[in-house]
């Protein structure tokens, strides 16, 4: 307990210094871990994929919508399971404000691909049955206040006038990284509709999502399929749900860069900061580390005191930044409601903000160590006269 | 003689030091042990492509429990020597044995253990670590040592009664006067029971009162304990405790 002791003491000797020295870390970490998480946040959806779901849509672009008739071609394909259409809404709910997304979907085929998307038997039952309910995340009707049976208008903007749908149930998500904040309804009320107001646009799906039977085989489905429509007006494109995602995410890589490059100059700014405490440290204590070698002891061991009051100091903010860094994320989710569907911090962040408290103490302490470990007994005498 | 409860049984380093050559250790020598034998000693400093010598082919005996005082004006070479003879700085050329060791040829891993086992160290600014108490820092030395807890603890508290602190053991440096914090140094110096003591000015910042005291401690420790002292001084009337005074001047022996 002595070698400790000594180290904890050593920590505390300049109160202040320490105190905002750890302050820094703290911060630090935590900004670190929060940033980490918004780009975990930008990826959730990518992340969330299954490899055993395919997105079928125009190959020229994703505001050309499908005939509905490619569903049945599809299902011939081989290695299919199921299809659905999906249509984006669009909708407005009571202002532009309160964005979240919706989508027509064709729901018994539709959620028997997402068995992620948890909704009670009865709730299940009774949207199925109802030509204009809905379902909505237990995020999103928390943030609004809906409750099942609610009704819940949406002015449409792709598809103008006001649609009112009956909440029939909310879903939760079979673990945190399900998006709740998404509105779902039926694809065929949404068809009926528009097939009554413009004919044209009737019989349309903005893309299908496909279910593979093998995983394995998704590049050689994805051929197949895309080679049933080669040389029609309406070619396709197909691609596993994952890289349909990341082609979202990659619309704002730039920001992502400058949000993972952001998270990674505050750890080299608190890097020096600790650095120059620490070595601030060992110069002012050269006399004393000189008179521990006289007594004895080796210039490895000088070393390690220096490295485990680094390592100590580091570890301890780091771990004070990890704890803040829930309630931010808390809080920060609060803020930006559903813009970020899915937010929590991570078990990979919560190991990094660790790797890089451990990599903060050990690189201050690496340059001070090793001269503390060289300095000659004589000259670090010297130093105390 | 040793400060721990069984005199018969000095701490052992948890390094070991290398052993005395047999030579010393010879039974029909029957005068006092020479403790501290240096031969043609030179030290120098190289400032670019000038030569600064510091001591020139010194020749020095120190037999065992002597108390020899070292003079002379300043850059003499006497704080050099004393570094030399402590194991703390390489000489440049020349031998120096302690107790039959050539400690000139050891590496600095066989030298740190070396100066553990055989050498007590008290520095003119006493040298204690502020963070830790009286008590920690006797106790520093021993953490070098294969002794229990226990047996640490019995070492220090025979050592700080030694030299009349018992009541200042949980006292922090800051909290000790100038002359408090150089006993708590000697029971430092003392506490693995070394072959040598080495003290640096050791009444430099002391009062006169003071001073004479600490001196008087270190009378005791040469003529109860046997230690040998080996003392650098200024002071003419710290010198005169000393069995032996030896006058440098340019790095030379004076006299």
């Amino acid at each position: 307990m002595f070698v400790p002791l000594l180290v904890l003491r050593n920590l505390f000797r300049h109160k202040l210094r320490t105190l905002l020295t750890a302050l820094g870390i703290v911060i630090a970490i935590a900004s670190f871990g929060i940033l980490r998480t918004v780009v975990d946040a930008w990826y959730a959806g990518a992340n969330a994929s299954s490899s055993a779901r395919l997105v079928t849509r125009s190959s020229v672009s994703l505001v050309f919508p499908l005939p509905l008739n490619y569903a049945q071609k599809i299902r011939q394909v081989a290695g299919i399971e199921s299809v659905a259409a999906v249509n984006w809404f669009g909708g407005v709910y009571i202002s532009e404000r309160n964005f979240f997304p919706q989508f027509a979907i064709q729901a018994p085929a539709y959620l028997a691909m997402y068995p992620e998307i948890l909704l009670a038997d009865a709730e299940r039952k009774a949207f199925f049955t109802d030509r204009q309910g809905a379902i909505a995340g237990r995020k999103l009707a928390d943030q609004y206040g809906w409750k099942v049976g609610d009704a819940i208008p949406l002015r449409g903007t792709i598809f103008p006038g006001t649609w009112t749908f009956a909440l029939r149930g909310i879903y939760d998500g079979a673990d945190k990284t399900v998006d709740q904040s998404t509105f779902f309804f039926h694809w065929e009320y949404l068809n009926e509709t528009v097939r009554k107001s413009n004919p044209r646009r009737g019989d349309q799906a903005g893309l299908f999502v496909v279910r593979i039977r093998d995983p394995g085989q998704a590049a050689e489905v994805s051929q197949a399929v895309d080679a049933t429509f080669a040389n029609s007006l309406a070619e396709t494109l197909t691609e596993t749900e994952k890289a349909f995602q990341l082609s979202f995410v990659a619309m704002t890589e730039a920001i992502l860069v400058a949000i993972q490059a952001v998270s990674y100059v505050v750890l080299l700014i608190i890097m020096a900061v600790m650095a120059n405490t620490m070595a601030m440290t060992a110069r002012e204590r050269y006399g004393e580390y000189a008179t521990m070698k006289a007594l004895g002891f080796t210039g490895a061991f000088v070393a390690g005191l220096i490295t485990a009051e680094s390592l100590g100091l580091a570890l301890f903010a780091g771990v004070a930044g990890i704890a803040l860094t829930f309630p931010l994320a808390a809080a920060f989710a609060e803020a930006m409601g559903t813009l970020f569907p899915v937010f929590f911090v991570s078990e990979e962040t919560v190991a990094l903000q660790l790797g890089a408290s451990f990599a903060v103490g050990l690189v201050a302490a690496a340059v001070p160590a090793w001269r503390a470990a060289r300095v000659r007994i004589v000259d670090g005498l010297r130093a105390v006269a | 003689m040793s400060v721990s409860p069984d005199t018969a049984t000095a701490p052992e380093p948890s390094t070991s030091a290398p052993a005395p050559d047999s030579a010393s250790d010879s039974p029909v020598d029957t005068g006092p042990r020479i403790l501290v034998s240096i031969r043609s000693l030179s030290k120098y400093y190289v400032r670019g492509d000038q030569v600064i010598p510091v001591l020139v082919d010194l020749d020095l005996d120190v037999a065992e429990g002597d108390f020899v005082a070292l003079m002379g004006p300043s850059g003499s070479g006497k704080s050099t020597l004393l570094d030399l003879v402590a194991g703390i700085d390489k000489p440049s050329g020349g031998e120096i044995r302690i107790a039959g060791v050539d400690i000139a040829r050891l590496s600095e891993g066989e030298l740190a253990a070396w100066r553990a086992a055989h050498v007590g160290f008290i520095f003119q600014f006493y040298n204690l670590m502020p963070v830790l108490s009286a008590f920690g820092n006797v106790e520093l030395p021993l953490l070098l040592t294969s002794l229990s807890r226990r047996e640490r603890h019995e070492r220090v508290a025979i050592a700080l009664a030694l030299v009349g602190l018992t009541d200042r053991a949980d006292h922090y440096p800051n909290e000790l006067s100038g002359g408090q914090q150089q006993r708590v140094a000697i029971a430092r110096a003392l506490i693995t029971d070394p072959t040598l003591v080495v003290a640096d000015e050791p009444t430099g910042d002391l009062d006169r009162t003071t001073a004479g005291e600490i001196l008087g401690l270190l009378g005791r420790l040469n003529e109860e304990l046997g230690k040998t002292i080996l003392m650098v001084t200024h002071d003419p009337k710290a010198a005169e405790r000393a069995h032996r005074v030896v006058h440098l001047e340019k790095g030379v022996l004076a006299d």
